[in-house]
This record gives C-alpha cells, sequence and structure tokens, in this order.
C-alpha cells in the first residue's frame, strides 16, 4: 500500500499512453440519463413498502399542546401515526457542530415546515390523508423571523439555553461569532482619501434540486437497518444514524442513490433518523418521497446583511476595509456556522489589505435552517466588498478592472495577514485579464448598456480523508471504488479517466462503485469541489499501487530482478522493452488468474488553531464580467454578455468543466436577479414552488455566454488540478450589480437585483435630483 | 388543520396506446398521468419534481402535445396515444440523445427525459428553429443544474444532423 498521499502528485503532466485525461469524456452514466433510465431514489421500487407523510404547523414558531391523533389513525392502511411522545425519552438530538436537531419536533415548531406528526400508512395516498387529518393543537409565538427581531435585546430565545449548555451564548440568538482582524488601525487615516461606507442584502435562496428527495429505510434481520437517500456524504448519515439509535456502524448500512442534484443541499442528515426510528418501529419498509415544498422547507443559504466601511487611497489603493457581517441561519445549526466561518475568512477577497477588520455572526431565527450551498457563505460576503470597490472606483472616477489590478494579489502573496495567512495559489490576475479580454472591456459599451467586472475566492477544503479500492481484473477490464457522491458534478466521469490512463485500460471496460457504504471504502464527504483532488488522488494513488504490485507479482512469475523492471502509466517496463500493463498482469498472474488489488488514501490533516481547523488544499479563484441593458421605464434587465474565467489548476475533463462553470454561472444568476424566499409575519414561507419562487431558465441565459479557464497545472490535485464547480457563481452577484450600477447611474445593494428594484433606484434618484 | 381529507374512492378504467402498445390499467380517478405512468406501469423514465405543472420534468406527448403529465388526469389519456421518454429511447440512443452527451448538457440527469421530449417536439414542429425559438420553446422545462448553453448546442447540432440526412 503506498503512503498517505496529498500534494502534487504526477504534478503538472498529463500521463498515459492512453491520454485521455484532458479529453472531452462523454459523462458516466449519461446513457441511463438520456434515456430515463437512471434510478434515483423515488424510482426505486420496494417491495411491501409502506409509505410516510408528514403533519405540519402553519407558522414558523408555536407551543405544541396536544396532538389529537385518533382521526388519523382510524383513517384506511394507516399503519403509525407517531409524535415526539412516542419516541424514546428525551427525545434525540443531532447535528455535526451542534446536536440540537430534534429528531422530530418536540414541545415547540422552530420553523415553516418542521415535521411535528409523521404517519405511515400503505400508500401514498392513505399516508398524506391521514397526516391531513391529525389534529395539532398550537399556540402561535411571536417568531424572529429577521436580523433586527432576533438580535432585539428582549428577542424571544430561538432555541432554549438548554440546547446549548455552557455555551456562553446561549442566552442570545447568535450561535457562533468570529473575529478576523490584522494591521494597525491608526495608520489608516491618514492615508485614506475616499472612505466608502454601506449596508447590503444578500437573500435567503433555496438550493431547487430537481429530485426533491427521499429516504426509505429497510429493518434488516440483524437489528440493524439499511437507509437509502440520495446524500452528498452517505459516510455521516451512516455515523449519525448508528449514534442516534445505538446501532454499530457495521449494521448500518447507507445506500446512496445518485442524488439528482445537491448543490450543498443533500449534504447533512435531516429526517433519516426519524425514517429510520418509524421502520424500526413498525418493522415495515418506510418510504419518505419529498415534495418539492417540502425540499424548500429543508434547504436553503443562509441570507445576510453586511455592513462594510472601505478605504481607498486617491490612486485606488485599499487601506483598510471593515464589515459587521450577520448570517441569518435559521432554527438549527446545520452547518451554517462553518459556512459563516469559512465566508467571512475570505471575506475581504483576494486583495491586499492594510488593515483588516471582520466580525461575523450567525444568527438564529424561526426559518429553515440553513445548510451548505455552493459558494458556502463566500457569495454572501463577496457581494458587499466586491460592491465597495465598485463604490470606490466611481467615487475616484477609476476604471473598475483597474481598481481590481491595482488591488490584486500577486501569485504566493499574502491576502490573509496574521497568525495564519493565506497566499494566492494561482495567477490570478491571468483570470482576470482573460475575462476582460473576452467581454470586450477596453471596447467602448454600447449605448444603453453597463459592464461590470468582479472576482471571487472561496477557500477548498482544510481537512479531508478520501480513501479508494481499484480491480485491475484479468481480462483487462477494471473497476474502482470511490465514495464521493455523484450529484451531476461527474466526479465517475474522471476516476474512470484516470483509471484509463494509468492502468492502460479502455475507457469501456471501467466500472466505478459508489453509494454503498456496505461495498465502497470511507470517502469524508461530497463537498468544497474536493472530490477531484482527494478522491482524485486517492484513485491515482490505488492506480500507482496496482502497478507495483503487477510489478513484483511479474517479476517473481518471470524470475526477472525487480530491480530490472519499472512502471509506467499504463506500462511495465522490462529488459526487453515496454509492455502494457494489462499484458503484464496476464503474464503475472498466469494460470491461477485471480486480480490485482490495489489501495490509495488521500489525507489532510488540519492544523491546530488555524480559524478554519487547517489551511486550504486549494483556492477556487473566479473573475466574472457582465454586461447588461436596463429598460429605465420598467427596470427590466436584458443580459447582453456573461463571461466568467476560473484559475483550475489542470482541465481533466473540459466539457464537464464547461458545464458545471455554465451552470454555476447561471445559477449566480438566480440570487443576483431573482431568487428569494419570502415570510409572512407568521413566519410562513410564501412562495413555496417552481413560479413563485422563480429560478433562471433558458430566457434567463445571456445573450452571449463564455466560460473560460486558466490552467497553469498548479494545483494538488492529480496532474495538477484543483477543484472547480463552484467559482462560476462566487461573484456573479457582483458583477451584474456594477454593470446595472454602471447603467443606471446609481447602485442596488440589495439582492436580488428584480425589476422592481431597479425601476425603485431609477425613481428615487430621479426625485433626489430633479431636472 | 381544516384541509378536508382525500378519500380516494372510485377507480377507473384507462386504455391507451404507449409508446406503440395498447395498454390497459385500472386507476384511482384522482391519479395523474405522471402517477399512473409511474406507479401503475412501472415506467419511471418520466421524472417527477414540482408535481404542478411548473417545472416540465415530467412532460410527454400526449396525442402529439407536449404536455406535463401532472397536470393530465390518468383517465384523460383513455383511448389516446402517448409517447414518453422509454418510447423514444426505444431502439437504442437517438440522435438527440447522442447530441445531449457529446454537448456535455446531461448533469444530474432528472430533467433530461423532460428535456428530450420538448426537444424532440420542437424538433418536428419546427426543424430550423433560431437559438431564440429554441430558448422560447424550452422555457418550461428547468434544470437547476442550468445546462441550458448545452441543451440549445445539443438541439442545435441535431437539428442540422437531421437537415444532412434529409
Amino acid at each position: 500500500m503506498p503512503d498517505e498521499n496529498q500534494g502534487p502528485s504526477s504534478n503538472g503532466q498529463i500521463a498515459g499512453p492512453n491520454r485521455v485525461v484532458g479529453q472531452r469524456v462523454h459523462r458516466y452514466g449519461g446513457v441511463d440519463r438520456v434515456t430515463g433510465a437512471q434510478r434515483y431514489l423515488s424510482d426505486i421500487t420496494f417491495t411491501d413498502a409502506a409509505h410516510v407523510a408528514f403533519a405540519t404547523v402553519p407558522v414558523g414558531c408555536a407551543a405544541i399542546d396536544a396532538i389529537d391523533t385518533s382521526p388519523a389513525v382510524a383513517m384506511p392502511g394507516v399503519i403509525a401515526v407517531v409524535h415526539a411522545d412516542d419516541l424514546p425519552q428525551p427525545v434525540a438530538r443531532f447535528g455535526i457542530s451542534h446536536k440540537d436537531r430534534p429528531v422530530i419536533a418536540t414541545k415547540a415548531v422552530n420553523y415553516h415546515g418542521e415535521p411535528v406528526v409523521a404517519v405511515v400508512a400503505e400508500t401514498e395516498d392513505e399516508a398524506r390523508a391521514a397526516a391531513n387529518a391529525v389534529v395539532i393543537h398550537y399556540t402561535e409565538l411571536t417568531g424572529v423571523y429577521g436580523l433586527d427581531a432576533a438580535l432585539a435585546g428582549d428577542a424571544r430565545l430561538v432555541q432554549d439555553p438548554s440546547v446549548r449548555p455552557g455555551d456562553d451564548l446561549n442566552s442570545t440568538n447568535v450561535l457562533e461569532q468570529v473575529e478576523y482582524a490584522w494591521g494597525d488601525a491608526d495608520s489608516e487615516g491618514a492615508s485614506s482619501h475616499t472612505i466608502i461606507e454601506d449596508t447590503y442584502m444578500f437573500p435567503m435562496v433555496t438550493h431547487f434540486p430537481i429530485e426533491p428527495g427521499g429516504i426509505v429505510a429497510v429493518p434488516t434481520d440483524d437489528g440493524g437497518i439499511e437507509v437509502y437517500s440520495p446524500v452528498q456524504h452517505p459516510y455521516l448519515l451512516q455515523r449519525t444514524i448508528a449514534e442516534v439509535w445505538s446501532i454499530p456502524l457495521s449494521r448500518v448500512r447507507v445506500i446512496a442513490p445518485d442524488p439528482g442534484g445537491g448543490f450543498g443541499g443533500k449534504q447533512t442528515p435531516r429526517y433519516e433518523p426519524l425514517i429510520a426510528f418509524l421502520a424500526l418501529k413498525t418493522g415495515r419498509t418506510c418510504r419518505l418521497v419529498l415534495s418539492l415544498e417540502e425540499a424548500f422547507q429543508m434547504m436553503r443559504r443562509s441570507g445576510c446583511r453586511i455592513h462594510a466601511r472601505t478605504g481607498f487611497t486617491e490612486a485606488g489603493e485599499l487601506t483598510f476595509h471593515e464589515m459587521q457581517v450577520d448570517f441569518v441561519v435559521g432554527a438549527y445549526a446545520d452547518v451554517a456556522p462553518r459556512v459563516m466561518t469559512k465566508g467571512s475568512y475570505v471575506g475581504a477577497g483576494p486583495y491586499r489589505i492594510p488593515r483588516v477588520s471582520i466580525n461575523a455572526r450567525a444568527v438564529l431565527t424561526n426559518t429553515v435552517p440553513s445548510c451548505a450551498f455552493r459558494g458556502f457563505g463566500a457569495p454572501q460576503v463577496g457581494w458587499a466588498t466586491e460592491s465597495q470597490l465598485d463604490a470606490g472606483a466611481r467615487a475616484l472616477g477609476l476604471d473598475s478592472l483597474e481598481m481590481r489590478r491595482r488591488n490584486l494579489v500577486q501569485h504566493d502573496e499574502a491576502f490573509i495577514r496574521g497568525d495564519y495567512e493565506a497566499r494566492a495559489d494561482g495567477r490570478w490576475h491571468e483570470s482576470l485579464e482573460k475575462a476582460a479580454e473576452l467581454i470586450g472591456w477596453h471596447e467602448p459599451t454600447p449605448s444603453g448598456r453597463g459592464r461590470g467586472i468582479s472576482v471571487g475566492i472561496k477557500p477548498g477544503a482544510t481537512t479531508g480523508l478520501s480513501q479508494s479500492m481499484v480491480r485491475l481484473l484479468y481480462d483487462g477490464s477494471a473497476m474502482a471504488y470511490a465514495g464521493t457522491s455523484d450529484m451531476g458534478q461527474g466526479a465517475r466521469t474522471l476516476w474512470k479517466q484516470i483509471l484509463a490512463d494509468e492502468l492502460g485500460v479502455d475507457l469501456d471496460l471501467i466500472t466505478i462503485i459508489s453509494g454503498d457504504t456496505n461495498a465502497v471504502p470511507f470517502d469524508l464527504q461530497t463537498s468544497a469541489s474536493r472530490s477531484t483532488v482527494f478522491m482524485g488522488n486517492a484513485v491515482l494513488a490505488a492506480c500507482e499501487d496496482i502497478r507495483d504490485r503487477v510489478l513484483e507479482l511479474y517479476a517473481e512469475a518471470t524470475e526477472t530482478a525487480q530491480s530490472e523492471l519499472s512502471h509506467a502509466p499504463g506500462q511495465l517496463v522490462t529488459p526487453s522493452g515496454a509492455i502494457s500493463l494489462v499484458e503484464a498482469a496476464q503474464t503475472a498472474l498466469g494460470g491461477l488468474r485471480g486480480e490485482f488489488v490495489g489501495q490509495g488514501t488521500s489525507r489532510l490533516w488540519g492544523t491546530k488553531g488555524h480559524p478554519l481547523g487547517g489551511d486550504a488544499s486549494f483556492y477556487e479563484f473566479n473573475a466574472t464580467a457582465i454586461e447588461v441593458e436596463v429598460d429605465r421605464v420598467t427596470g427590466e434587465i436584458l443580459l447582453t454578455k456573461h463571461v466568467t474565467v476560473g484559475d483550475v489548476g489542470t482541465e481533466i475533463n473540459p466539457l464537464q468543466v464547461v458545464s458545471q462553470d455554465e451552470g454555476a454561472a447561471i445559477m449566480g444568476l438566480g440570487h443576483s436577479l431573482m431568487e428569494q424566499m419570502l415570510f409572512d409575519e407568521h413566519g410562513q414561507i410564501l412562495n413555496l414552488g417552481a413560479i413563485d419562487y422563480r429560478i433562471p431558465t433558458f430566457n434567463d441565459v445571456a445573450l452571449e455566454m463564455q466560460t473560460a479557464s486558466v490552467e497553469n497545472h498548479d494545483g494538488p490535485g492529480p496532474y495538477g488540478c484543483k477543484g472547480i464547480s463552484e467559482g462560476a457563481l462566487l461573484c456573479t452577484a457582483g458583477a451584474v450589480g456594477a454593470a446595472v450600477a454602471d447603467a443606471i447611474g446609481t447602485p442596488v445593494r440589495d439582492l436580488p437585483i428584480t425589476a422592481e428594484r431597479v425601476w425603485r433606484t431609477i425613481r428615487d434618484a430621479n426625485c433626489d435630483s430633479p431636472d | 388543520m381544516t384541509d378536508s381529507p382525500v378519500r380516494p374512492t372510485s377507480e377507473v378504467p384507462v386504455a391507451l396506446e404507449l409508446n406503440g402498445e395498447h395498454v390497459r390499467a385500472t386507476i384511482p380517478a384522482h391519479r395523474t398521468l405522471l402517477d399512473m405512468l409511474r406507479d401503475d406501469l412501472g415506467l419511471c423514465g418520466t421524472k417527477r419534481c414540482c408535481a404542478e405543472g411548473e417545472c416540465g420534468a415530467c412532460s410527454v406527448l400526449l396525442d402529439g402535445e407536449l404536455v406535463n403529465s401532472c397536470l393530465v388526469l390518468g383517465a384523460e389519456a383513455d383511448g389516446g396515444a402517448l409517447l414518453t421518454i422509454e418510447g423514444v429511447s426505444m431502439d437504442g440512443v437517438t440522435d438527440l440523445q447522442e447530441e445531449f452527451l457529446a454537448a456535455g448538457a446531461v448533469q444530474c440527469g432528472v430533467c433530461i427525459p423532460g428535456q428530450v421530449m420538448a426537444a424532440e417536439q420542437l424538433l418536428q414542429t419546427n426543424p430550423n428553429a433560431s437559438r431564440n425559438e429554441i430558448r422560447d420553446a424550452m422555457s418550461g422545462n428547468l434544470c437547476r443544474c442550468a445546462s441550458y448553453q448545452r441543451i440549445v448546442e445539443a438541439i442545435q447540432n441535431a437539428a442540422a444532423g437531421r437537415r444532412t440526412d434529409a
């Protein structure tokens, strides 16, 4: 077994005689997806499955007084009606950083949509009908639905202090807070020519995966359980079920069918412990299929308010940047504290700033618990910082590209200072210049239009562990076991490409196994665009392990000294020349046949004391440029050009890089232009559903759109790659906002920049200065 | 809760031509065509997302018309001719589906069967559609992976291929 492998590996070289790395290889599982044969969770048939439906209350904050289940129990097909009193007491709570989420609402409802009662029935119709028949007597309480309400001195506490024992903040609605600071506050006054101070809002948005999701739990004969859930982190779910119900890991099997879109929304367990309980209690296979509305009530991005104060020299150099950042995280922690910590860590952007002060808080409210979402806090804070740079540029009469040229750090220059500094791991100016070139920044902006250019940065994973196993079979086919969830990013395609190059096996002869904790070795998680780097290195190491083993056995079988042999991607080099690895393997295995099994591990330990738990293994850096046309009468925005450039290290599959970059960029248009979850005074979500909520469609894509990459082969992953997939939405809002401000002469500081907000901004500007 | 519970009572017989074959089923009167396909006939290629006619994931062709199968009752398909993604794919991957793969249009994949149905209908009714016409025609099919550019490219390439073959 090779040494644990983290860091550049085969760095910078495109390996292997096959050379399929770097090619536009079609997506693994693509044929099943275009023909409808792909089985997502709700497409899988379970014999004798019972169906689950939830009963909820139509408010965001309530005390549960009494529950009358009798009308539901009497209905046809009903097997069980379960609420908190029916669970082992006290009702278990779970979560990653805070064990604060109860298995089912216990005594209180803390957000609109929190399940209060679960009904198990023979059919889906019967379960829903019975859930409707349950009578929940509740008293609505004055919930806190916004930041000001949550932070008021006399605010109702979203979480009882007993949920966070020993926590200094448990008598407030602040779940966690951090402070990042460097530089000398006394030195700024003299050097700052212009100071900009403003407040920016970023909306709560929901992931809206086209597969809303669901869970199936199957009790097993040995007292264990199988849980089917389209999750990004099967091993976290396995651990959670095992801990909540005291079952050994070996008897908790998680099967994770390919998620039909994740975007961060399918990382953490929510209803799985409850469905597992129902299955264990009834002895039946229990199946929950979520509606889209229920998915809205299960996942969202944290909204954010950022107050920023920024100083510039007359030449446009940043002198200081201060921010108060408040994330609206919702009723339970999920991974929101981490979103707050990580997003605000890079809050000052990839710039050279002598003094920075960032105070960030994760604030509890009676809303859907927020979780990871593509960009992980960086888009929220970046919206304010990028807007501040543009405001500074306008005040100084400076071009906004020039503003970024003057402040963006060079390669290996620190952009985060202090005890745990971070340096640019890429040549980021190249991305900025390429974006400017692609949108034609040097050409005059057509009349009636506006342009904006913006940059974004996000730290990749700071710790990680991915383990992989690869089997080279006698007939020259191969299998890789890799626990990355393939939710649309196309991870398995890359493992195939790596195997093809490293083992010299045809792409068509490779099978990838994933999504089953009983079969596949441990992988920490599918998040933070880590998989190509971490699992990629593990798969690469497993292939190298196989080549070592082939060499050893070939030496034994042919009575050749090992020292006379060496291997290279796809090849064994013998004294009489190079032969294909498959031929060498067959010779080595001989008449008994058999196979070679290789293992690979990629592990990144954290750094003690580091505010993120460790240095980021890489940074995603992106430059986005946008051109818009604004209808000054209606406020409507037409996107005429949209360009993004990512610093990717190496494109292992250019086709997938384009798909992911375009997808992220268009998703970024959602929170920039149209998406926001709206709540009424009772904490009810007003826009549950596709039309009322509104995500980008075919017609919202820019008239001209182009994504591009900078490849310097300088990443820590296979062949010098970095993670991608989030970069292209990090600074969409900044570029859109700058373009709109350029077109109408006044900035809009609250996202989304809807036609109504643009219209109001134009109207208010005209009122201020009547002609 | 004040909602009156749904109490499925009556069942109705349905006979239709499904992907070229005669099919009979007895279904609850309230059952949608989408649920009938998936739950009663075992055809899960037609995917379910919003289930209220807003996302296009469940698009099928009923008597040649593109419909959201979640907005049509199974009973309404009685006597009709229905084409689903399974029917389109009966003889293997079509030129259009191949172009989807080549263009990188397929990511998570849940919306793709519906996209293919809408695109196939477009190619048959407007084989020379412009880029804007394609965007308009496809705008009822949501893709959260936002493969929109890739899908437009795939449709354009398939259309070009069919013109060459014609």
